[in-house]
């Protein structure tokens, strides 16, 4: 175990490579260097693309850690808030019309919990056929998640009352370790991609990552900062718990027949454990105790879960896509950051 | 006044059974084997698996679900 391994520094990351005029224009505005898109162009460009995506990315990321050289006053720009409404508000309305509509909570949960007995998943995928190089580049891009796991859904704590933000943190201090900065699930992954030999840098493959798995983050980001979307916030987590457990079953057994590393193993093993009480808790007394107090978010909270299936689907095909083509997903390759595998 | 910990202790401690799925109790928790070993998970919540399909008995891993 890595008990004795140092804290990363919590230094900004470095601003990344522009993938077109959205983010090349907030990265510019972000740098002093330029100005900020237009709403034309904001409308113009394909929601689910790198461009748009990298742009509302970065509008984000000022929630979370910042970029260096970037002044933390950028958080509150009311230009930059213009933008990322703009942007906000192409990929809400895309979200919308493109997931599947359930009518009940109920009726969105079921598809999810039940297993498919021959499941064509990326994490079927990883669990059967998956090489070191794949379980690597699925690391790389999930990356930018779980080096900040469960920190999107804390902005949902001061939106929830009773038992639904009771349970909501009992499941947010679990994530975070219990009190343990060890077993932070986010250090956990750090450990998991030193198993890899990658860098554990935050930040650091955010230029190697998909549209795809920059769509999932922004869908959190999104549904996190805004009061207004807390019932899709909770619908979005319990969709994460419910499939997380079988997902991770599989990626421990991926993680094993590679030799990723006990690191690797131990991230998903503890994922199976913990998610099979999460969904429990969330189903039951986020859900339940949100839906108690505002029955009229149940819409919402079945969007959260019927959008988080649409974008997870979509990020699982890319890579599948890549994969069996033999092609890398990403957008740069990746190199070998330490000697931690033999 | 917030409850003390002494509060906390002389309450009954909530288990939640459910018709399918694990039994949910209050963590932590120490578990006696039929073997006599005994695992411990220090966890807020814990879910015992009660389908004895899990994996990681005699904790849940979601294996008590249906399968299609």
């Amino acid at each position: 175990m890595a008990h004795d391994r140092e804290e990363p520094e919590p230094r900004e990351p470095g601003l990344p490579t522009p993938r077109g005029p959205l983010s090349g224009g907030v990265e510019a505005y972000l740098r002093d260097a330029g100005r900020l898109p237009r709403l034309e162009e904001v409308a113009r460009a394909a929601v689910y693309g790198e461009d748009l995506q990298l742009a509302l990315y970065l509008c984000y990321e000022l929630h979370y850690r910042g970029f260096a050289g970037v002044s933390p006053d950028r958080e509150w720009d009311p230009d930059l808030l213009r933008t990322r409404a703009a942007l906000e508000h192409r990929f809400l309305s895309a979200l919308r019309g493109d997931a599947r509509v359930h009518d009940s909570v109920d009726e969105a949960l079921a598809g999810l919990l039940v297993e498919p007995v021959d499941g064509t998943g990326v994490t079927h995928f990883l669990r059967d056929e998956g090489e070191l190089w794949h379980v690597r580049e699925y690391a790389a891009q999930r990356s930018l998640y779980h080096l900040k796991e469960a920190d999107p859904h804390a902005w949902v704590l001061p939106r929830l009352w009773g038992r639904a933000k009771a349970a909501m943190a009992a499941v947010e201090f679990d994530e975070w370790g219990g009190g343990r900065a060890d077993r932070v699930h986010a250090r956990l992954f750090a450990d998991l991609m030193r198993d890899l030999g990658l860098d554990t840098t935050y930040g650091r493959y955010l230029d190697a990552a998909s549209a795809e798995a920059l769509v999932t983050v922004n869908l959190m980001s999104l549904f996190g900062l805004h009061r207004a979307l807390r019932g899709a916030l909770v619908g979005h987590f319990a969709a994460v718990e419910i499939t997380s457990s079988p997902g991770s079953r599989r990626l421990a057994e991926a993680m094993r027949r590679t030799g990723a590393g006990p690191a690797a193993e131990h991230f998903y093993d503890e994922h199976v454990e913990a998610d099979a009480v999460h969904e429990q808790v969330v189903r039951h007394d986020v859900i339940g105790g949100l839906l108690e107090l505002e029955p009229h978010l149940a819409p919402d909270v079945a969007f959260g879960v019927d959008a988080t299936e649409f974008v997870e689907e979509r990020f699982g095909a890319r890579l599948l896509a890549d994969w069996r083509a033999s092609r890398s997903s990403l957008r740069a390759p990746l190199t070998q950051e330490t000697a931690y595998i033999s | 006044m917030p409850n003390s910990p002494s509060d906390r202790s002389a309450a009954p401690r909530r288990v939640t059974v459910q018709r399918k799925g694990p039994l949910l109790v209050e963590g932590p928790v120490e578990v006696e084997l039929e073997d006599g070993s005994v695992v411990t998970s220090d966890r807020f919540r814990v879910a015992l698996c009660t389908c004895r399909r899990s994996r990681r008995y005699p904790w849940c891993d979601t294996s008590h679900r249906d399968r299609a």
